[in-house]
């Protein structure tokens, strides 16, 4: 651990005085203490885990996680730290809890009906890491590129609906790029200075690859932000279809790394373990392009949001503005909710913040229609 | 980025040709002389301090350069790095400083007596004179690679120091995390306040961690002496002012840096120096002197003239707008400097600046008269 064991702890602890995330918020200089001489198997540090919260103080009114976790053992080597971050970014989540995992599509309720006037498209999306590997703040290039071996293996098996091709970053033809560019499947080179700071960038592009399926309404971002991002996205209001087919499309993925003796990153309390302490248990977004401009308008979008467990975004995505009244509606849960109770709060609640946009462009109140806190 | 505390266990799980980086992109000097062969006997290794090659390499693998620029693409985190991993660093010195050989030894001279002339630059032509050079202090790692106590305990020590000079030096330190806002505006008016870096061959070496922690600006009261604390290196030493005085620039320059480094002996912190590479610094290309010596000068007429480019070369001089590195020149006025580092001491370096820049004023008129420069082209420095 080299020449930084030489100085104390109050000399290495690092300047939290100007910054606003989860980390800062529970990391004392006694924590540091008892937690900077301690490495995961692989050599992960708390320095490594804190460094994207060091250099990236965050802002009053976003709240960023602040860490990252190099490789599945963090969790458990830092939990003196990742625990309260996990309790106060999941609502409440305990160190004793257990999470439950539903991947069965056909425990979901409706979601084929939602009204394709309002809902302009469909999408889901989770994470996987792959058990065996660290993660991508801290995997070396022999790791990351046997993951990409591992993962286009196991994609190449799939057909039928699920039947596609791999497009590594670092092979792509122009055609291939602009194509993937024009379905917005393309993935750019990180430079979220939070994403950055954590070296999830490094070597890039090698290893890195955007698998989609011939109908492109399955893609697999492969050593990205996480080892894998699956989603599955369709045009129009059957969020039902496209959480059959991610479930589908996820079921069998996993089975097949299971053949090659590669399993996930899962347990019970966590639930499928990611990079981001934010993406623990389902690691699901589910969500909807919606045009809300009446209700969005309305002084109580945002406690109608609270009360349905549902954020908000524009539709660039995380932190981007709504365009022209559309939203991109979806779970504001990750963890203590399974996969299809976080669906099913999509698709109920989004079918009811269109009847409330309806009632409102005929100039009829809603507050009958408010819903209790879920 | 590749963090000095990051060490990835797993990675010698693998065999060399799986972690052996994909290179065939890439135009900088690591990417030319890092074989499979080199990368599998030396990926084992790593410094007292816990730097391995993959840090080394790390900002080389992940700007693959420029067919035009030549980059470095790798840092040293500590002084021992240029030791442990000298079957690559060798080669890259070798081809960035001119043949410069593994046997070959470096000279230092600091006695500005020594400088001649350089005092009589027309200004009409020389706006401002500047001699930078960079000091990494033993025994800490250096800012690729150190840890937030010992970039503080170099902070420490530096502002010791710094406040401890007088006369023409004496001076104040303005750290950038509790720098007043007004404090701010003044140091960005006068050119001195430094940045984030925001160059990716910065932040992928890892040099930006923690900012702004420990780091900072000092500067004389006269406002012609300044270090900068923690930024690229331990110490980035700047003397500088306006006109063609270089003589009185250099002169500040080696009696500031001189009194520095009594002080830092004082507390058994010596610069590092080694009769090879001269003073060790974070970046490759700047051992040796790691000295930057240079004027800003109206050239409009050579500056477009076709021997411009050799004149250049054979003075050992190069060109960069008044930016700075990699920017372009506004108004015919470059920024010249010497090209040299390493195999010539300051004195060399600072004569070849003051030598050259006088003999291209004097083309520089030549051809406003409309008259020929071609008996003044000088033969190969």
């Amino acid at each position: 651990l080299n020449l930084k064991m030489n100085f104390t702890a109050e000399q290495e602890y690092p300047d939290l005085s100007q910054h606003s995330n989860h980390m800062a918020k529970v990391l004392t200089l006694e924590m540091y203490a008892n937690l900077r001489d301690k490495q995961t198997s692989s050599g992960f540090t708390v320095d490594d885990v804190i460094q994207t919260g060091v250099d990236n103080p965050g802002h009053p009114f976003i709240m960023t996680v602040g860490c990252v976790a190099g490789d599945e053992e963090t969790y458990e080597v830092f939990k003196d730290l990742l625990d309260p971050i996990i309790e106060d970014r999941h609502g409440g989540y305990k160190p004793t809890d257990k999470h439950k995992t539903d991947l069965n599509p056909d425990n979901l309720q409706g979601g084929d009906d939602l009204d394709p006037n309002y809902v302009l498209s469909s999408r889901v999306r989770t994470g996987r890491s792959i058990r065996g590997f660290c993660l991508p703040p801290h995997c070396s290039r022999g790791e990351r590129r046997a993951i990409e071996g591992l993962s286009v293996e196991a994609l190449g098996v799939l057909d039928g609906d699920l039947k596609g091709k791999y497009y590594a970053l670092k092979d792509m033809t122009e055609e291939e790029q602009q194509q993937l560019i024009d379905d917005h499947f393309l993935f750019d080179k990180p430079v979220s200075p939070l994403l950055l700071a954590s070296g999830m960038a490094r070597d890039w592009p090698d290893g890195r690859g955007i698998w989609h399926n011939d109908n492109k309404t399955f893609l697999v971002w492969v050593n990205e932000e996480d080892h894998l991002r699956v989603i599955s996205m369709q045009k129009g209001g059957n969020m039902k279809e496209v959480f059959n087919r991610f479930c589908t499309g996820l079921t069998k993925i996993e089975e097949l790394f299971k053949e090659k003796g590669h399993e996930f990153m899962w347990n019970e309390h966590l639930g499928y373990v990611l990079t981001c302490p934010s993406n623990l248990g389902t690691g699901l977004r589910g969500g909807v392009h919606v045009k809300l401009p009446n209700l969005s308008k309305h002084e109580k979008f945002g406690e109608v949001l609270k009360r349905l467990r549902l954020q908000k975004r524009g539709t660039g995505g995380v932190d981007t503005a709504a365009v022209g009244g559309v939203f991109d509606i979806s779970n504001a849960d990750r963890l203590g909710f399974s996969e299809v109770e976080l669906v099913q709060m999509v698709v109920d609640g989004v079918k009811l913040l269109i009847e409330m946009e309806k009632r409102l462009e005929a100039g009829q109140s809603i507050n009958d229609l408010m819903p209790e806190q879920k | 980025m590749p963090f000095g505390n990051t060490h990835n266990n797993f990675k010698l799980n693998y065999k060399a040709d799986d972690e052996y980086p994909d290179l065939t992109k890439h135009n900088n000097h690591m990417a030319k002389v890092l074989s499979k062969e080199m990368y599998g006997k030396l990926r084992e290794k790593q410094t007292p301090t816990g730097f391995t090659l993959d840090d080394v390499i790390q900002t080389g693998v992940d700007n693959p350069g420029h067919p035009f620029i030549m980059t470095v693409g790798c840092v040293a985190g500590d002084e021992e790095s240029y030791e442990v991993f000298k079957d690559l660093f060798d080669p890259i010195i070798c081809d960035r400083h001119s043949g410069y050989k593994a046997t070959d030894k470096h000279k230092t001279d600091l006695n500005f007596e020594n400088l001649k002339g350089g005092d009589d630059l027309d200004p009409n032509y020389v706006l401002s004179s500047r001699v930078r050079t960079g000091r990494s202090i033993k025994g800490y790692a250096l800012p690729p690679h150190n840890s937030r106590g010992e970039r503080r305990a170099v902070e420490k020590l530096s502002v010791e120091a710094l406040n401890s000079l007088d006369g023409e030096f004496k001076g104040k330190y303005y750290p950038l995390k509790s720098m007043t806002d007004a404090e701010q505006e003044q140091l960005i008016a006068d050119h001195f306040l430094f940045d984030k870096p925001v160059s990716p061959l910065l932040l992928a070496a890892g040099m930006a961690r923690d900012w702004p922690d420990a780091r900072g600006i000092w500067h004389n009261e006269n406002k012609t002496f300044l270090v900068w604390v923690n930024e690229e290196d331990h110490l980035r030493v700047i003397a500088m002012q306006k006109g063609g005085n270089m003589k009185e620039v250099f002169k500040r320059f080696c009696v500031g840096l001189q009194r520095i480094e009594e002080i830092f002996k004082k507390h058994n912190h010596g610069f590092m120096w080694n009769e090879h590479l001269g003073f060790v610094l974070t970046c490759p290309s700047n051992l040796g002197t790691g000295l930057r010596g240079g004027v800003h000068v109206k050239l409009p007429k050579l500056s477009t003239h076709a021997k411009f480019e050799e004149i250049l070369t054979r003075l050992r001089l190069q060109k960069r707008g008044t930016g700075g590195v990699d920017t372009a020149s506004v108004g015919g006025v470059f920024d010249i400097s010497n090209a040299d580092r390493i195999g010539s001491s300051e004195v060399d370096q600072v004569q070849c600046v003051v030598d050259g820049v006088k003999l291209m004023v004097e083309m520089e008129k030549k051809l406003e008269k409309g008259e020929s420069i071609d008996s003044m082209i000088p033969a190969q420095k």
